[in-house]
């Protein structure tokens, strides 16, 4: 049963052989009993074997031309999401736009889609999915909201109305360093991929790293720890890429950073148990959007301030937002509840994508008509 | 708040079939966190009221297909990156997850929650008795530290005897 892959050819010369499982131990014994030595040079033919296939199916998938044919209920790399966005801008270029606002610890840029109707400086709404690489319906959402802007901007009277008034920014993968690395390495990965201290462990997380509560409880100082805040706010390139955009711009209005799982819709605080001045409104705009999201499907939100419905997280996205004076800030945590969570089947996509427009939606055009 | 014990919570819910969503029923519990020492697992008591539904059949079909396996089982990463689960694997998958709950409950406190995030491997173990065993090593989530936490678990498994979780260990993260 041994597949010898370099066969003998005399004394002195290697050989190499593939063992079956069942054979190992015996063989083992036989070279070690007769003073062969040996080495191993691959752990694992099948894992190899079944990567391979798995590369080889994917490749023979043509890039899709254009965003019709593009498959938004399967989950895709990095490559096939940052050609989608130019085939989206190539198709519709009145309307969207590329910016590259940075890039990241490992040098991969930072994509952001600007839909726009014209004027000049428009107050905005700002999107962001895949700040932690591992909530991969984020990332594939984010590819479904740049579609239906582009499908339903005319025709959708709300969204036809949002636009008119405001530009939308929206960021797909917003830590494409960790995405690449779920590809890879290891699907679980949620942090950015720097290296700061003289620790072996690498990566700071991108929720924790922001200039509100910084360092305070409810992140980690632990450069190893999921949570980790990193050694000082906007530490990260990808967060301070969002951080000069934000300040740069000026004019954003509403600002929605979108995670899984729970299901939950969130405004701040999380670093603090104080109430937001704005709380009453915040709290009366995520009934509204959560009812809207389930409508569709029945799927079931909860909501509240991040403090009092999860955790305290300090160092967080939408607190710093909040306090930079966009009132309209919110997170999401999209679905499910646990059963599949960061795993989430892939048919299960576009139904996700779908009831939380309807609640983005509700936002957008709450800012939309009150405007400040 | 139960002074010098711990806190005590009174639970109602409502059981979900996994696999029939109309199926439900209705379930009190309480469970007593204790104080202190947080290496004692929280006291649960629960009461079911009605009854839970009958799945010999199913039990039988699943325990009658690995006894009649040639080799033993042997799988990774269920669901896969993209949430697939094959049908075979679907048994083995719930099994899984029940006897992760087990663990879970061993390891929860007031501040922990736990989720079965992924099985990473199994592999069936022979046994000469009439029991299946799988040795799992899965990746639990812990949401309050976002901490992916893989653990070892030892299955027993009997459609007659249920489950039992013979032997758990938490397993060092990788790097």
């Amino acid at each position: 049963q041994l597949d010898f892959w370099l066969a003998p050819r005399g004394p002195g010369h290697p050989v190499d052989v593939r063992v079956p499982f069942a054979s190992l131990q015996p063989l083992k014994a036989h070279l070690e009993a007769n003073g062969v030595s040996y080495s191993i040079m691959i752990e694992d033919v099948q894992a190899l074997v079944d990567h391979e296939q798995m590369e080889m199916l994917r490749s023979r998938r043509q890039l899709p031309l254009s965003t019709n044919t593009f498959d938004y209920a399967t989950y895709h790399s990095l490559d096939e999401i940052y050609a989608f966005m130019d085939l989206l801008v190539a198709e519709k270029p009145n309307l969207v736009s590329k910016l590259e606002i940075g890039r990241s610890t490992e040098n991969r840029p930072l994509y952001v889609l600007k839909f726009s109707k014209g004027g000049k400086n428009r107050p905005a709404v700002w999107i962001d999915t895949g700040i932690h690489s591992r909530e991969w319906v984020t990332q594939a959402s984010g590819v479904w909201f740049a579609k239906k802007i582009v499908l339903d901007h005319e025709n959708d009277k709300d969204l036809a109305s949002i636009l008119d008034k405001m530009d939308i920014f929206l960021e797909i993968v917003t830590n494409p360093d960790g995405f690449v690395f779920t590809q890879t390495q290891n699907r679980m990965w949620r942090k950015t991929r720097s290296r700061h201290s003289d620790s072996t462990c690498i990566g700071v997380d991108p929720n924790r790293n922001w200039d509100a509560g910084f360092g305070g409880p409810g992140a980690s100082r632990n450069p190893c720890s999921e949570t980790y805040h990193g050694p000082y706010a906007n530490s990260e390139p990808e967060v301070k890429a969002i951080v000069d955009f934000v300040k740069n711009h000026g004019n954003i209005k509403a600002f929605v950073s979108i995670h899984s799982y729970s299901q939950l819709l969130l405004y701040p605080y999380g670093y603090t148990s104080t109430p937001v001045p704005d709380q009453k409104e915040l709290h009366q705009i995520s009934e509204k959007a959560v009812a809207a999201l389930s409508s569709l499907y029945g799927t079931n939100y909860k909501y509240g301030s991040i403090i009092t419905t999860i955790y305290q997280a300090s160092g967080g996205t939408i607190d710093w937002t909040y306090n930079q004076g966009i009132k309209y800030s919110f997170t999401f945590e999209l679905r499910d509840t646990g059963r599949y969570g960061f795993l989430l089947p892939a048919k299960q996509i576009v139904p996700t994508a779908q009831e939380t427009w309807l609640a983005l939606k509700v936002i957008m055009l709450h800012a939309q008509g009150h405007l400040y | 708040d139960i002074g010098d014990v711990g806190h005590k919570y009174h639970l109602e819910l409502v059981l979900e079939d996994v696999l029939d969503k109309d199926s439900t029923v209705n379930c009190t519990a309480e469970v007593l966190y204790h104080l202190g020492n947080k290496n004692i697992a929280p006291d649960v008591h629960f009461t079911i009221e009605g009854e839970l539904k009958n799945t010999d059949e199913a039990d039988n079909i699943f325990y009658n297909r690995i006894k009649s396996l040639e080799k033993e089982l042997v799988a990774e990463n269920i669901p896969d990156s993209h949430g697939n689960v094959s049908p075979e694997m679907e048994p083995i998958r719930l099994l899984a997850w029940v006897a992760s709950g087990y663990v879970i409950w061993q390891n929860s406190t007031e501040n922990t929650k736990f989720q079965l995030a992924q099985i990473k491997h199994v592999k069936q173990v022979k046994r000469s008795d009439e029991y299946l065993e799988f040795d799992y090593m899965i990746l639990l989530h812990e949401m309050v530290s976002q901490e992916i936490i893989p653990w070892q678990m030892t299955v027993l498994w009997h459609p007659q005897h249920g489950v039992q979780v013979t032997q758990d260990s938490r397993q060092p993260k990788h790097a």
